[in-house]
């Protein structure tokens, strides 16, 4: 039996005479396996992206909005149901799994400040809500349960608000002019950015909850309310919860439909997860395509090689060498040639995706799993496309391939 | 060797090549064979050689049944017992005249160190101890061959057999292959299985047999 030293000597030399032809051989899975780890490298990074910004709007929590209500057979729409409120919100609080509720109210108002105008969302809310959208406050401060209880005229602004209304001047401790109230300005919060949908988060002004009830819309119901859990898999078991008690608390009959609806952030975050998963697998298998084509050329040189030697081979066989000898000669020429594609490609890859992260806004991941797959598929290429030729050259007849011109 | 067959088909035609051969070689021996183109030389050659196998009959090298073994035993004992000289050499192009040596004791298994030593032993007994570096193409015939030769016996085989090993040489370079395939019969008493047509070739062997129609005359 041969030594695996000498069959990778052997393996080596042989590709050694053909510099060249190993070269461009090899050009094929460089270019695969690079384009595989580029384009995994710019899926990953999407995901990443996506996966960031799901946890901007807290991935844990369940948002309960009023359902569509019957009247006289109508169905109305969406959210015109007026029976959640805040003792619902109370209510849930002590529901296992459930951190935080945050009930709120939105109004659109103009804002104006001195001679400034500014239309934007009015979010009522209650201390509460920042800590359940991890949304911190970033200049002075945020308003109490006392300013809640006592239906104050004070507000927290975000970033876009201040901007419009005061520029570069400090906001904190002047007054804005709201639906004919006059508010005090607490604090600033913290930037935001855009939601997943684009809309800008930062274009609003958070106020208690009871004064934008009471005295700019009138009403004592609220419009939605975020229920912060301890985690994904408890937001689940926390929804159906949260669906018994507001049934119980609405009185709904065994065959009545909800008359509210809820919202668990995690299936959204999961959905656009998968998404962006799906989309990395796509760029990554059209990279793949290359791949393929450049085992194809591997085959395609092999074939050309083991006829061009086949009276080496039989010179080989004549000399003592056995079958498996021959095809584990050829196999490993494939081999080597697929591998060091790889280890090439992996660089270049790798290259190739720092240069676009530098250059363009792309994120970019490189991921240990993405390099050890495109590694372990281009020796697997090998093995694919060598065992036919090594095949070929080993069943070779020995006086047949001895007399071979 | 007795009672050998052999048939093959050549473009759909079935020849028979060998008709039944009783040969018996003994230890020491340096036999030639001889025969027109045609006869079946080559046939018996590759029979002789383990290279292929007899429809019929029965043949023994050093006591081991041949006639019924697989490609991998043949293998092993063309490894073992047989050294090649074919005609043209044969050897390995763009492979160093030390590598060329060095390819039997390969596929025998032998290490890295055990290999070069012996190698390079039996160059240096054919005089080429400054060419082992060489390329084939770098050799004149006579080195080619005498290379060829360190190549047949590195695994020291039982039986050396050479295929119209002279065919391609000058009067010179044959005569010098003859004079040491001479010294290695008597000195070594390595047994020689000389296959040619040419007759001042074949004088020089201890035996000659003529194969004709594939039955063998003496």
């Amino acid at each position: 039996m041969m030594e695996w030293g000498a069959a990778i000597q052997l393996a080596l030399s042989a590709l050694w005479r053909n510099k060249i032809r190993a070269m461009l051989t090899t050009l094929g899975v460089v270019i695969g396996v690079a384009s595989v780890i580029a384009m995994v490298s710019i899926g990953s990074g999407a995901q990443k992206r996506v996966a960031e910004q799901m946890e901007s709007m807290g991935t844990n929590n369940l948002v309960v909005r009023p359902g569509s209500t019957f009247h006289g057979g109508v169905q109305t729409g969406a959210g015109t149901s007026q029976k959640l409120t805040r003792e619902d919100a109370e209510a849930l609080r002590d529901i296992p799994g459930v951190v935080a509720v945050a009930p709120s109210v939105r109004a659109t108002e103009q804002l104006r400040y001195r001679g400034t105008n500014w239309n934007t969302d009015i979010e009522g809310v209650t201390p509460d809500y920042i800590a359940v959208r991890s949304w911190p406050v970033e200049e002075g401060s945020f308003f109490t349960d006392q300013h809640v209880a006592s239906a104050a005229h004070v507000c927290v602004l975000g970033r876009t608000v201040v901007r419009e209304l005061f520029g570069l001047a400090n906001p904190i401790g002047e007054s804005i002019l709201l639906k004919g109230l006059s508010c005090n300005v607490l604090g600033i919060l913290s930037t935001k950015g855009a939601s997943p949908w684009g809309s800008d988060q930062d274009d609003t002004v958070m106020m208690p909850i009871t004064t934008v009830q009471r005295k700019i819309r009138g009403i004592t119901h609220i419009d939605r309310m975020e229920i912060q859990t301890s985690g994904r898999e408890a937001s689940f078991r926390v929804k159906t919860e949260v669906t018994r008690i507001l049934r119980q608390r609405h009185r709904l009959q065994e065959e009545q439909e909800d008359d509210f609806r809820i919202f668990n952030r995690a299936e959204l975050a999961q959905a656009s997860e998968e998404s962006a998963r799906v989309f990395t697998w796509l760029l990554g298998s059209i990279a793949s395509v290359s791949l393929l084509v450049g085992g194809i050329g591997i085959m395609n040189i092999m074939l050309v090689s083991v006829t061009e030697r086949t009276r080496e081979i039989g010179i080989r066989m004549a000399l003592g060498a056995r079958r498996q000898d021959i095809l584990w000669q050829f196999l490993l020429e494939a081999l080597m040639l697929s591998c060091a594609g790889g280890i090439l490609g992996i660089l270049l890859g790798l290259g190739s995706a720092t240069i676009l992260a530098r250059f363009s806004e792309f994120p970019i991941t490189i991921t240990t799993w993405s390099i050890t797959v495109a590694f372990l598929f281009s020796a697997l290429v090998g093995i694919f496309f060598g065992i036919h030729p090594a095949r070929r050259a080993s069943s070779l007849r020995p006086i047949e391939a001895l007399r071979y011109e | 060797m007795s009672g050998v067959h052999k048939s093959y088909a050549l473009d759909g035609v079935k020849v028979h090549a060998l008709r039944g051969i009783d040969l018996s070689v003994p230890q020491g021996e340096y036999l030639a064979i001889m025969g027109p183109s045609g006869s079946g030389k080559s046939t018996l050659m590759n029979i002789l050689g383990c290279l292929d196998i007899p429809d019929e009959g029965s043949y023994l090298l050093n006591g081991e049944d041949v006639s019924h073994m697989q490609g991998d035993e043949l293998a092993r004992l063309r490894n073992r017992e047989i050294g090649f000289v074919f005609q043209n050499f044969n050897l390995l192009s763009r492979t160093t005249a030390i590598e060329n040596v060095e390819t039997p004791l390969i596929y025998a298994g032998i290490g890295k160190k055990a290999r070069r030593q012996k190698a390079q032993d039996m160059l240096q007994r054919m005089g080429l101890g400054d060419r082992i570096y060489h390329m084939p193409n770098q050799l004149s015939g006579g080195q080619q061959q005498r290379v060829a030769i360190a190549r047949a016996l590195v695994t020291r085989p039982s039986l050396l057999l050479a295929d119209e090993p002279t065919g391609n040489m000058d009067s010179v370079t044959s005569a010098e292959f003859l004079n040491l395939l001479e010294k290695l019969n008597i000195e070594d008493g390595l047994m020689i299985v000389l296959i040619t047509h040419e007759t001042e070739v074949a004088a020089r062997a201890r035996r000659r047999l003529t194969l004709r129609d594939g039955r063998l005359e003496t």
